[in-house]
């Protein structure tokens, strides 16, 4: 079914491969080690053997040649045209797996130093632990809370920076369940080599029962709720009525009209920023400077967790309701679910541990 | 193979009057504008430097012997950053320039001394101001933000001597403009009568495409490091976003001028490379103008390739295209010179001294460097392979295997001319097989590591990569000791060794035709040049390859 390179696992020395996506990328890397091979080897031939072929003999002088344009020539475009091939299929592959497929499910990471922590949209939440189902488009949102980190995946050769200020994503669907490493791979820090965890792959049963277990603390949205209330968005972003502010009902992925004419998608970007620094783009007929600047004042995660409640409020263009499988089943105790009711007990995360810079 | 050196073995006979025993005491030398007398200044500075980065080095990979690491995290960090800013700042950068291209770019092209000598010696104490920096963060405790600065871990969140080291490489930085400067006004200038551009050593080409780069690029790295001292100082938001900056920014600014500059760290080596070849194949370099002006495609492309660090930054995907296009681009007059320096010996008279030993060694790594740098520049397997130590073994094979051997191949080759005296030529091809294997040993394991996914700069790593990573320490064991003996015999060559004679190796160029070693002013007269410097035949038969 995601029959593809996947046998490339096997040949000696292979990486570990456990998506479709990594046969591929593959695939790509041993076309290229094959073209290095071919050409060091042509190369040290063509050194050892001239430098041995004519070394210096008595009576045998040097014959001076002055060049060769024609050969000059040859061999500058054949190797660029075999470069050319690399940089096709390249960008070909790199293009695809730009664009997540629409009925992703949709996981949410933060990075801070120096761990991950991951918020599923049925509130579940982990640390330096991942659960993704086989066989299932999975689609990463990143943010940072502090400095750029990189999430990395190896098995799946997935990897995207994490810059603060703005969301990353990058998407996979695994094909054999296991138990697969995640590093950070930008420097970010003294325990940057700690910023490691895990991803299970599950297989489908499985996954549903580690599922059903559900946020302790309600579903992504709700929690979300909770800090629009907590927070007093409420008092001016009314429900069904036009408040101070504009009603956030159906306003997801729907275009909204700014003051400066230009029009804008309501996606999770233009929201992260809407709640962070209001006054960055202000909807056509509102004032500036009503509402107070979130920066700093809400962590990445308490964003993720608001839109998730905007986004509830628009039914019907939730992709991230993937996340929740419908089988709410039994109450069983899977093997990976024990470690993810550990994490979630001290999902209650430590303060950041941000010494301000001397010097 | 036997080679006879014209030597005199009594090598205690009266020296003429040169450059070294013109004058003598401390103030002859830091005062001094001869150009030779700074490039040795820079010999023992970078030989300095070099050596407390190889030290940072070695404690990098006896820490990686154990999968838990042997120091603490954070002491680790400041050694991979020293490490990195030491060897890249005050190494690799100003190496071949401001030594070899600082003795001999002059006398190559008949020239008494370079355009403007007192800027020259300005230039090396920029360096050792910037040095003397460098020196202090070493002893007040290190930084660890990595050789790149990136922000807003550097602007922001680190605890380590984050300005002192930007103020070393900001200072140290106008070292290279100024050499970079001194040599194009030199080489425009400064040429004896019947030096025609044509008619330039390969050696003066790469210098003077290096120092294109040096006064375009390194402005550019200084103005990055300026905002990061403005930022974390005074916490204007440039970089960080929680203050209104742009982390990307910053990555922009510096590889602007951070891939150009390793071009810094490699043309140079190439006009060694291009120069020791063509003497010991006793032949014109194969297709002098192809490597020449590969030279200057490289330097003006290597301005366009940038964005190829950033391809998973969340860039543009169609600006990650356009880099990944351009960096293919800039591999053609690489792989250039590489099928010209194996054509050169094609029909030549090879011999295999010491500084030719290099040289194959030089081809050899580079082209490993060069081919897998097309597996960074390819955008889907750059993914998988960015930040892992596949591209940790990727720059090595360039900047150490390619640069650094070509240092050595180029000191080899000019150092009975540099000082007057013959080394030991035993323990030279000694050292250069030891250097080659050792360095193998260290970096071809890395490559394999990078590919299983080990990330770089990890103080800490998974135990199933143990056996490769202490491969790599007993290779990089070999590299440390091996790199020490060329400093040992060469050092005792200069006191001992026999006098070498004007023209050791039987070279052409002009600073073949001078003195061992050189008066102060090169020529007695102005030499007037009638023919290109790789005369090595009676005449160039008008033959045709293939």
């Amino acid at each position: 079914m995601w029959a593809s390179y996947t046998f490339l696992a096997d040949l000696p020395f292979a990486a570990p491969i456990a998506s479709k996506e990594a046969g591929d990328i593959d695939l790509l890397w041993w076309f290229l080690c094959a073209v290095s091979l071919v050409m060091t080897v042509l190369i040290f031939i063509g050194v050892i053997g001239f430098a041995f072929r004519y070394r210096a003999k008595p009576g045998v002088p040097p014959v001076q040649l002055h060049g060769h344009t024609a050969l000059e020539v040859t061999w500058s475009v054949i190797p660029f045209l075999v470069m050319l091939v690399m940089f096709w299929w390249g960008t070909d592959l790199f293009f695809a797996a730009q664009s997540p497929p629409k009925d992703a499910m949709e996981i949410f990471v933060v990075g801070k130093q120096w761990m991950w922590k991951v918020q599923y949209p049925d509130g579940t939440r982990e640390i330096n632990a991942l659960h993704v189902p086989v066989g299932q488009d999975v689609k990463l949102t990143l943010a940072s809370e502090d400095v750029i980190h990189s999430f990395g995946i190896p098995v799946f050769r997935v990897r995207h920076d994490v810059v603060p200020g703005h969301y990353d994503s990058l998407w996979f669907r695994a094909t054999k369940p296991g138990h697969y490493r995640i590093y950070c791979t930008e420097y970010c820090g003294d325990r940057h080599s700690q910023m490691v965890g895990w991803v299970d792959v599950l297989g489908e049963n499985e996954y549903s029962r580690w599922a059903s277990g559900g946020g302790s603390g309600g579903t992504l949205a709700e929690q979300g709720q909770q800090l629009f209330t907590q927070n007093g968005c409420s008092t001016c972003h009314l429900l069904n009525e036009q408040g101070r502010c504009p009603i956030l009902k159906n306003l997801y992925n729907k275009p909204v009209e700014l003051n400066d004419g230009r029009t804008v998608i309501a996606d999770d970007a233009y929201l992260r920023e809407s709640i962070l620094q209001p006054n960055a783009k202000i909807v056509n007929g509102f004032e500036a400077n009503v509402m107070p600047n979130f920066q700093g004042q809400l962590s990445e995660e308490n964003v993720i967790q608001l839109i998730a409640y905007i986004k509830s409020l628009s039914p019907a263009t939730t992709p991230s309701q993937v996340g929740v499988l419908p089988t709410k089943g039994p109450q069983v105790p899977a093997p990976g679910k024990k470690q993810s009711a550990a994490t979630k007990a001290t999902a209650v995360t430590p303060a950041p541990q941000q010494a301000a810079p001397q010097q | 193979m036997a080679t006879t050196y014209p030597t005199t073995p009594e090598a205690a006979a009266e020296e003429p009057v040169n450059y070294l025993n013109v004058e003598h005491g401390w103030k002859s030398w830091l005062f001094t504008t001869d150009h030779k007398r700074i490039a040795m200044l820079y010999v023992f500075s970078i030989t300095a430097m070099f050596m407390i980065g190889g030290t940072f080095a070695m404690l990098m990979r006896l820490h990686l012997t154990r999968p838990e690491g042997i120091f603490a995290p954070e002491t680790y960090n400041r050694f991979f950053t020293m490490h990195g800013v030491i060897m890249v700042f005050f190494f690799l950068v100003p190496s071949i320039p401001a030594t070899l291209g600082n003795f001999f770019l002059p006398i190559m092209i008949g020239a008494k001394d370079l355009a403007f000598p007192r800027v020259n010696l300005l230039s090396w104490y920029l360096y050792i101001f910037g040095a003397i920096f460098a020196i202090y963060v070493v002893a007040a405790g290190g930084v660890d933000t990595g050789w790149t600065f990136y922000a807003p871990y550097s602007t922001t969140y680190s605890n380590s001597y984050v300005l002192s080291a930007a103020v070393g490489v900001f200072v140290a930085g106008f070292s290279s403009i100024t050499t970079g400067l001194n040599f194009i006004v030199t080489v425009h200038k400064m040429r004896a009568p019947g030096m025609t551009w044509m008619r330039l050593p390969l050696f003066v080409w790469a210098n003077y495409a290096t120092g294109l780069i040096q006064i375009l690029g390194t402005p550019v790295v200084a103005i990055a490091l300026v905002l990061v001292a403005v930022e974390r100082v005074m916490h204007v938001g440039i970089f960080d976003p929680n203050v209104g900056g742009d982390p990307i920014l910053f990555q922009h600014i510096f590889w602007f001028y951070s891939h150009p500059a390793v071009y810094i760290m490699i043309l140079p080596g190439m006009g060694v490379i291009s120069e020791v070849i063509a003497c010991f194949a006793r032949k014109r370099p194969f297709g002098y103008e192809f490597i020449a002006a590969s030279s200057m495609g490289i330097a003006i492309l290597s301005f366009v390739v940038w964005g190829h660090h950033m391809f998973i930054t969340g860039q543009s995907v169609y600006t990650g295209i356009v880099f990944s296009f351009l960096s293919f681009f800039v591999a053609v007059p690489s792989a250039i010179k590489v099928f010209n320096w194996t054509a050169t010996m094609y029909r030549g008279s090879v011999t295999f001294e010491s500084p030719m030993l290099y040289a194959f060694g030089f081809i050899g790594l580079f082209t490993i460097g060069g081919l897998t740098g097309l597996f960074l520049s390819t955008m889907a397997t750059d993914v998988p392979l960015h930040g892992t130590y596949f591209v940790v073994a990727h720059f090595h094979f360039v900047m150490v295997g390619g640069m650094l051997v070509a240092f050595l191949s180029g000191i080899h080759f000019w150092w009975p001319k540099m000082t007057g005296r013959m080394y030991s030529e035993a323990w030279a091809r000694f050292a250069a097989l030891m250097i080659f294997a050792g360095f193998n040993l260290t970096f071809l394991p890395q490559f394999v590591l990078g590919y299983l996914g080990m990330p770089r700069r990890y103080a800490a790593y998974p135990p199933e990569f143990q056996v490769l990573n202490v491969l790599s320490t007993a290779g990089a064991s070999i590299l440390g000791i091996s790199l020490v003996i060329p400093l040992i015999y060469l050092t005792y060559a200069w006191k001992y060794g026999p006098k070498a004679g004007n023209n050791p190796w039987g070279a052409k160029g002009l600073e073949w035709e001078i003195q061992s070693p050189p008066t102060t002013f090169n020529f007695d007269d102005t030499p007037t040049v009638t023919e290109e410097a790789y005369n090595y035949g009676e005449e160039v038969e008008e033959q045709r390859v293939a």
